[in-house]
């Protein structure tokens, strides 16, 4: 397909053959083999596939990416991941051992190895699908590569080449405790073979603290080995993105392949849980710079938290700025109402500073200054709690992100309690939630809770649909189905004043 | 010049006028007062420049009230007969300015630190400069040929200060010719930290928000002191320099080759590997390690021991008011420890927190406790030591590849301080208030003419050889001299490495 002068002509006959035919001189055409069921899709594909089974095969394979995207939006663990992921590998991309011995082993890998290429090309357009390609490939990898055979990985690895260099016993002698100290494995760690490498090819290690470190070089035991090939994998795969990218305006293409890749690429870029602010706002809902105090019974934990804690200090940092801005952005605030609250809520601050110092942010936001692109896109989107969960956990003096992650369990029932949240069934239902990490799970619960008997008249009288009872993965939905929840009569009125109208 | 002016009568007035003063600031009779409105200028290219302001580099918290106060406190500034008048001024007056752009910063040494070579390279002509006018402005991707040519500029807008950013794959200022805008991505910066006095707001007793005094200045000496180590040990880089912020913090600039074209990930990786504490201000608990310690935090335990017995528990005091020292209490991990330890302080409200931490050990070996967990508390009392003094660094600063930072002798226009290298061997002798301010220095600068002016008839001396600055430039220049010879011998391998390989 695309960059493939390595394999291609042996060099020695290079000027034998008349240059139009160059790329036809050895039977590029021939089968690949696959040896090993992991790929770190180096050589592209060269065969003939059909139309059908180009789309076909990238469809199933853009499903499965679709799926391991919105596990990382739920939140769920690696182990659940997996374990949610095997049926669903199964029915588009089985993929199976060598041990398996299975009938149409290479021609599972060749659809594997051909739809990873073609979506190659679907998403290198721009750097935001690159990245999200980059990233959903990477643990569709890192997946396989976790449940492969031993014997099978351990031999995937070593047709890599990678020059690692092995520990020696001296000096892992001399390293002692530190090695061990460093990596957690307690008394395992002695009978460890390590590795060393400069520390920039294990930043995910590095950044957790896991490997010792010494004068830039990063000891990395064996089980760590994932790491170390996961990061490999991603950084070609970065690397082959941004060239597949640049030779695209090159496509030697007639238009058969190009509405397809269109058609792929649109396709994955729905997924991420964005809010638009046109997306059908209650009619009854006018959020001005006055009422949003009223309006904040409906907000969800992260934002009561911080208009509370604006309203006692008279101000927020930056990120607590941003992540509140932008979900009132998301209610329907105006740019010149935002400007009026803000100014209002930073009492203790003569005009001359906030001029100075906070309008232009508050304006970028909203895509009235900034450059080209920011204008264009109407400044920022408000934040999901996705973005609000993966986030840096703030520092001090900072109360930005999702209170059910950030506020130790103690801190977070004594809020709740605040709120008016005293149930013990609930209480310990959040506790619970939060101590497995489903942060999001904790949130929807106190919603079920507050709503109960809203939500209860929607189900009975079949209101609403089940679609519009799903989990909550967005503050601004928190808000909205909160403020539709408690004025459910008016909506209603409203709608069979327009049916009688029409 | 107002600070040209000196106090003996007995000068001869011949004196008052330097050698090399310019002709614009020897009209004595117009810029004798201080109070003459700044000459602005060049505002023409402000308001274009300003809109491609992004969000987030423009301002972090830490600069949320760095900069408001126009007026220093500066009753405590040394009185040198001097320079009566000038105290009072305004410290970034732009004659003040102009004289110190002029006569005091050292261009010629930033140039070469920049531009890692004695002859330009595109090091320094891609580089990024952004300038904060006098009138607040912020002018965004000014960049220079040569180091005149950006002195040049300095006089001519009176910068407050300017701030550095990356080097980028073409010329800021032509990134609006590119016919693509991906040909205009920033390529290198040193790898930045930022450690500020504001985030150790919840244990300093001495000063809050943008005061400063020597003993809460240790908290920065001991941050300095670990990041270094871990900078230096672990990672390997050799070329770091410390800069004194101007008020109450220190910045880092890590300027190894490798440290400079670290992508965004890997800074990522070693701001996350330096990050400790965790958690806003209600996370409860805020350092969470596992044991053993690694072998970063081990070292940096050793080296932060003993200042918190001296700097921390001795000078700040800190479990001293009834709040603080319940905070304290629910740190420890034992309930019959924590509650006859309270009884015991309750029945004496004014005993210090070094006998309190003392308290901790005596009561528990009394067996107060009888489900005491000894490994427990020794593990909860290394944590405690950690959260109040491990560093506390601004990460984001760090994070970013194309983060601006403040330029090494600044001036900060609060204090008037210039931000002088902390020379990192003798980090503990660095004291923040004896900075020499801006109009100080332009006050030495006379009273050292004044006395060896007219007889000194060897080589002529630049003016900041004259002043207090000398041991900070003397001191930035063997760094940058270092540095250069470093990138000179590197050079020479990678080419000579390549001349191999064809």
């Amino acid at each position: 397909m695309l960059r493939q002068e390595f394999n291609r002509v042996d060099p020695k006959r290079r000027n034998n053959i008349d240059y139009k035919k160059r790329q036809f001189a050895q039977a590029n055409f021939e089968l690949q083999e696959y040896k090993h069921r992991l790929n770190f899709y180096a050589i592209p594909p060269t065969a003939e596939i059909t139309l059908e089974e180009f789309e076909e095969w990238a469809i199933n394979r853009l499903k499965v990416l679709g799926e391991l995207e919105a596990c990382t939006f739920r939140n769920r663990t690696p182990e659940e991941t997996a374990s949610y992921m095997a049926s669903i590998l199964d029915k588009y991309m089985p993929l199976r051992s060598n041990s398996s011995r299975s009938s149409t082993l290479d021609d599972e890998r060749k659809r594997d190895h051909y739809s990873h290429f073609i979506l190659r090309l679907a998403f290198s357009s721009t750097e935001d699908l690159r990245r999200r390609f980059s990233r959903l490939e990477t643990m569709l990898f890192r997946l396989r590569f976790k449940d492969d055979d031993s014997r099978e990985r351990a031999a995937f690895i070593d047709s890599l080449n990678f020059d690692w260099e092995k520990v020696s016993d001296a000096e892992r002698k001399e390293l002692g405790s530190e090695l061990t100290a460093a990596s957690g494995l307690g008394k395992w760690g002695e009978e460890e073979g390590w590795f060393k490498v400069e520390w920039e090819k294990v930043p995910e290690l590095v950044e957790q603290r896991r490997v010792l470190l010494k004068r830039g070089m990063a000891y990395v035991p064996q089980r760590e080995q994932m790491t170390l090939v996961v990061a490999e994998f991603t950084r070609r795969l970065d690397q082959n993105l941004e060239w597949t990218a640049r030779a695209l305006p090159r496509l030697d293409e007639d238009d058969r392949l190009s509405p397809i890749l269109h058609h792929l690429s649109k396709s994955f870029t729905a997924p991420d849980i964005s809010y638009s602010t046109s997306d059908a706002l209650p009619g009854n809902l006018h959020p001005n710079a006055s009422n949003i105090d009223a309006l904040s019974q409906h907000f969800p934990l992260c934002m009561s938290h911080l208009h509370s804690t604006l309203r006692a200090n008279a101000h927020l940092k930056h990120f607590g700025r941003l992540q509140y801005g932008l979900f009132l952005k998301g209610l329907g605030l105006s740019l010149e109402d935002a400007l009026l609250f803000w100014r209002r809520s930073f009492r203790n601050m003569t005009d001359e500073k906030f001029d100075k110092e906070y309008r232009y942010n508050v304006r970028h936001s909203y895509g009235d200054v900034g450059g080209d692109a920011n204008r264009r896109g109407r400044g920022y989107t408000p934040y999901s709690c996705q973005k609000l969960l993966t986030e840096a956990l703030p520092g001090t003096g900072q109360n930005h992100g999702c209170p059910y992650r950030t506020f130790s369990p103690d801190n977070l029932v004594a809020l709740l309690q605040n709120t008016g949240i005293s149930d013990r069934e609930v209480l310990k239902g959040v506790r619970e939630d939060v101590g497995k990490q489903r942060y999001h799970i904790a949130c929807n619960r106190v919603f079920d809770f507050t709503h109960k008997k809203e939500i209860k008249k929607v189900k009975d009288e079949g209101l609403w649909s089940a679609s519009e009872l799903d989990t909550i993965l967005h503050p601004n939905t928190y808000f909205k189905r909160s403020f539709m929840l408690k004025h459910l009569g008016e909506e209603r009125q409203k709608e069979t004043n327009s049916q009688d109208a029409a | 010049m107002p600070h040209s002016v000196t106090p003996e009568p007995a000068a001869p007035q011949e004196d008052v006028v330097l050698p090399d003063a310019p002709a614009s600031t020897d009209t004595d009779s117009s810029s004798a007062s201080d109070e003459t409105p700044g000459s602005v200028k060049a505002n023409g290219p402000t308001e274009s420049d300003k809109e491609n302001v992004k969000l987030d580099d423009m301002f972090d918290d830490e600069e949320d009230d760095e900069f408001s106060s126009s007026m220093p406190t500066s009753t405590e500034e040394p009185s040198q007969g001097a320079m009566p008048r000038a105290i009072s001024a305004k410290f970034s007056d732009p004659e003040i300015m102009r004289a110190f752009y002029q006569r005091l910063f050292p261009f010629r040494y930033l140039f070469q630190w920049l531009n890692h070579s004695p002859s330009p390279t595109t090091d320094f002509a891609h580089r990024e400069f952004a300038f904060t006018l006098p009138n607040d402005a912020y002018l965004r991707y000014q960049s220079f040929p040569t180091a005149d040519l950006l002195r040049k500029q300095c006089m001519q807008l009176l910068p407050s200060r300017f701030e550095i950013g990356p080097v980028y794959s073409t010329n800021p200022r032509d990134r609006k010719t590119l016919r693509k805008a991906s040909a205009f991505r920033p390529l290198a910066k040193e790898l930045v930290f930022d450690i500020d006095m504001t985030d150790y707001d919840d244990i300093r007793t001495c000063c809050t928000g943008a005061s400063i005094c020597n003993k809460c200045w240790s908290f920065i000496t001991m941050a300095i002191k670990v990041v270094d180590a871990a900078l230096r040990e672990d990672f390997g880089f050799k070329h770091i320099l410390w800069v004194y912020s101007g008020r109450r913090g220190a910045h880092a600039w890590v300027c190894d080759r490798r440290a400079r074209e670290l992508d965004d990930s890997k800074r990522r990786a070693i701001a996350g590997y330096l990050e400790l504490l965790k958690g806003g201000d209600k996370g409860g608990k805020k350092v969470n390690v596992k044991r053993p310690l690694h072998p970063h935090l081990e070292r940096s335990l050793r080296i932060l021991r003993e200042h918190f017995q001296s700097d921390v528990l001795t000078l700040q005091d800190p479990f001293l008011a009834p709040e603080k020292s319940s905070h304290l209490l629910s740190l420890l991990p034992d309930a019959g420890l924590s509650s006859a330890l309270s009884r015991k302080w309750d029945a004496a409200p004014n005993r210090s927190s070094a006998s309190k931490w003392s308290d901790i050990d005596t009561v528990a070996e009394s067996g107060a406790s009888n489900t005491l967990d000894t490994k427990a508390l020794k593990e909860a009392k290394q944590d405690i030591v950690l959260e109040y003094t491990y560093p506390r660094l601004d990460a984001e600063v760090s994070k970013k590849l194309n983060h601006l930072l403040k330029s090494p002798f600044c001036v900060h226009p609060g204090t008037g301080r210039v931000c002088v290298p902390i020379d990192v061997e003798r980090v503990e002798e660095f004291d923040p208030l004896s900075v020499p301010t801006v109009t100080e220095l332009l006050g030495e600068i006379d009273s050292w003419d004044t006395n060896n002016g007219k007889a000194e008839d060897g080589k002529k001396l630049d003016d900041w050889e004259k002043t207090s600055m000398k041991g900070y430039v003397d001191h930035f220049r063997v760094f940058v001299a270092t540095l250069l010879k470093d990138e000179k011998s590197g050079k020479r391998e990678r080419e000579g490495g390549d001349s191999m390989e064809f």
